[in-house]
């Protein structure tokens, strides 16, 4: 054990999964940096600085930088995932999903069922998202409810630094296509993590503290809001469960359904928009499956469907903050 | 193609007003007034200023993340970039979209982009609605270096040939996509490409902005004659980071420094102009003196500004809903 932070979280299950298995690769843009350039070579270790020092030991054929060409190098890693290798690509941000859709969701995510259940396509794809960089439109979504609707992907959301390095070793080691996304502002967060590798299994919610009134289902960067608001919540004499389902994809029903089935109250919160997201898909389980357990309306907590503005007092009231969640945990207790 | 002092005077106002812009967006950035990302443009002042000159309001560009030269180029106005640079209420997108994403419709500045190749696709619409309605307009996208090896790109080379749009394709050739060299991640030639999609194309250096003048001005010239796209490649250098904040540890020691002194676009702007007799120094002097006391009151304002009200959060989604 010893302190990391969610960025070294990462680069450690990167280094721990190349080290064991030479199949494991990493590609991205300017993922060492500095290719071709007259200065140092791996000059960013990407764009902030996640897999750093990979390069100088696995070397440029394993740790591959790529043109800014996310169709191709993204569809690169696929190919080369039915074929032998586990590639770990990256996608910079989930923004620029847009450019490549094609080769995750046409083809990556559906070779095993259309080829009859003889493809094994283990790609990761690492990507940043969220907002609060006041990074603006373009460069601050919260994407996986997009992948968690392409059945034959498998979405991570890791939460803290723990979280990631145990379900990045996961999704390395899973055969099936596997979209890895990270908060670019819990980078700096930093907490105890196991030095040796671990795995964390799929579609097994976590629940990060148990309480008797209200059920906070939170994901991401979200969960510690959850918390937060929980403590809060504690002074006024209201205890919450709060569930971090963990991957989106597969989802913890059980666990999810159980825990409302003992509090009665369900608040859901969600960094990503809120039609068609996983507020709104984890509230219609709930209701589909625990309506009777219900003692008042499921409360869903998201930014409105906008845009991610720029200017910071915008961007500040497009969040979820500790205090709306803990708003609408009261308002499902009044 | 012959300038005018006229508009040798101008072509230079707006190359220091570009220059002064981003020097003085660095120095703000680096004292935190700025937030989010910031890419500047400072070095590359004669490729916007060479190309935009020939343009007007029928005309549209498409342009980067590293974007305000073009803005500036094409028309916008200054103070409105500024305060949206510092996410104001009264930036030229309301603040809702800083650096990355200033535009300006009614200039046919439609917009930096965030989206490395975003700008190609959308310059071929341009193009297309030019041609349809025949209003003589054409359309130009500049791209980087990295940016030219994107689909998007290579897509609309060739479409704009095989629709015969009057579209011009400016490869922004800095060296480097973020920490990555272009000699590595560019295959071939920009030229060659061009050729292959049978387009006319330009080698140029990009500190030149005569060099630039006149070739943009045969490809406008031949865009709104009907004669189809043409792509232009100038190499050139970008005097700071990536973004603000980029170390540039890739880079080699004194290269900016080198560049800086010996192959300056402004100051080789100057020196011809001056040598050849047209113009004289203490008029150029009173340009960098007047756009420097523009940039300083368009940071003083910016300053001053209020941030959006918070209503404007949830305006501007849809048209109509
Ligand atoms: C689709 C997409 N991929 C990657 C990025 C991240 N990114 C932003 S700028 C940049 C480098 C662009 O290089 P180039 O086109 O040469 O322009 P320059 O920055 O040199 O002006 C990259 C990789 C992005 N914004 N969009």
């Amino acid at each position: 054990m010893s302190k990391k932070s969610y960025r070294q979280a990462i680069n450690e299950a990167l280094a721990q999964e190349m080290r064991r298995d030479p199949t494991v690769i990493v590609m991205g843009e300017d993922n060492a940096g500095g290719m071709g350039a007259p200065g140092d070579d791996d000059a960013w270790g990407g764009v902030l600085g996640v897999t750093k020092g990979l390069m100088p030991e696995f070397g440029r054929d394993r740790v591959l930088d790529t043109p800014i060409t996310e169709s191709a190098f993204i569809g690169a890693a696929v190919g080369a995932a039915a074929t032998g290798l586990r590639p770990v690509a990256e996608l910079m941000f989930v923004d620029f999903l847009g450019v490549c859709f094609d080769q995750i969701f046409n083809q990556a995510a559906k070779f095993r069922y259309m080829f009859g259940g003889k493809a094994v396509t283990p790609v990761v794809i690492r990507t940043m998202y969220g907002a609060g960089f006041r990074a603006a439109s373009q460069h601050s979504q919260c994407l996986y409810p997009i992948f968690t609707h392409i059945p034959g992907l498998k979405v991570v959301v890791p939460s803290s630094a723990y979280e990631a390095k145990g379900l990045l070793i996961q999704s390395i080691r899973d055969n099936d296509p596997v979209i890895f996304l990270e908060h670019k502002v819990l980078y700096d967060e930093i907490e105890e993590v196991p030095d040796e590798p671990y795995t964390i299994p799929f579609g097994e919610a976590n629940l990060t503290r148990e309480g008797d009134h209200v059920t906070i289902v939170a994901l991401g960067r979200m969960v510690g809001f959850a918390n937060r608001a929980a403590d809060a919540l504690q002074k006024e004499g209201i205890t919450c469960t709060v569930v971090d389902p963990r991957t989106t994809s597969p989802l913890d029903e059980d666990t999810i359904i159980e825990s409302v089935e003992n509090t009665g109250r369900l608040v859901v919160v969600d960094e990503a928009s809120p039609r068609c997201g996983m507020a709104a898909d984890i509230s219609a389980l709930v209701a589909q499956n625990a309506f009777k357990a219900l003692k008042a309306p499921i409360r869903m907590v998201t930014p409105p469907h906008t845009p991610v503005p720029f200017a910071p007092q915008l961007e500040d009231a497009y969040i979820p903050t500790p205090e709306k969640i803990a708003d609408a945990v009261r308002h499902v207790m009044a | 193609m012959q300038l005018n002092r006229e508009e040798l005077l101008q072509s230079y106002r707006t190359m220091c007003t570009i220059r002064e812009f981003e020097e003085r967006v660095h120095s703000e950035f680096s004292e935190g007034g700025i937030p989010g990302f910031v890419h500047l443009y400072a070095g590359e002042e004669a490729s916007a200023v060479g190309v935009c000159s020939h343009l007007d309001d029928r005309d549209n560009i498409a342009s980067t993340h590293r974007g305000h030269g073009h803005c500036i180029a094409k028309g916008c106005d200054v103070n409105g970039m500024m305060a949206e640079i510092f996410g104001r209420g009264d930036g030229l997108c309301g603040g809702k979209g800083g650096s990355m994403h200033i535009a300006d419709l009614s200039k046919g500045m439609m917009g930096a982009n965030g989206i490395v190749g975003g700008g190609p696709p959308l310059i071929c619409g341009a193009a297309l609605t030019a041609k349809t309605l025949k209003t003589g307009g054409v359309a130009v996208a500049f791209v980087g270096d990295g940016a030219s090896n994107q689909g998007t790109t290579l897509e609309s080379y060739n479409l704009a040939k095989v629709w015969n749009l009057p579209a011009i394709f400016v490869v922004e050739d800095n060296g480097y996509a973020e920490s990555t060299a272009s000699v590595w991640a560019v295959a071939g030639d920009q030229s060659k490409r061009a050729a292959a999609f049978g387009m006319p194309s330009y080698e140029l250096d990009g500190n030149d902005f005569f060099a630039i003048h006149q070739a943009a001005g045969e490809a406008v010239e031949r865009a709104r004659g009907g004669g189809g796209p043409s792509l232009i490649h100038v190499k050139l250098t970008r005097y700071f980071g990536h973004f603000e904040g980029d170390a540039m540890t890739y880079r080699q020691a004194g290269e900016i420094e080198v560049a800086r002194r010996e192959r300056d676009p402004l100051r080789f702007f100057r020196q011809r102009v001056t040598e050849a007799g047209v113009l004289e120094a203490h008029q150029l002097d009173e340009i960098e003196s007047e756009v420097k006391r523009l940039i300083d009151q368009s940071v003083v304002l910016s300053k001053a500004a209020p941030p959006p009200t918070p209503e404007r959060l949830l305006t501007d989604v849809y048209v109509s809903y």
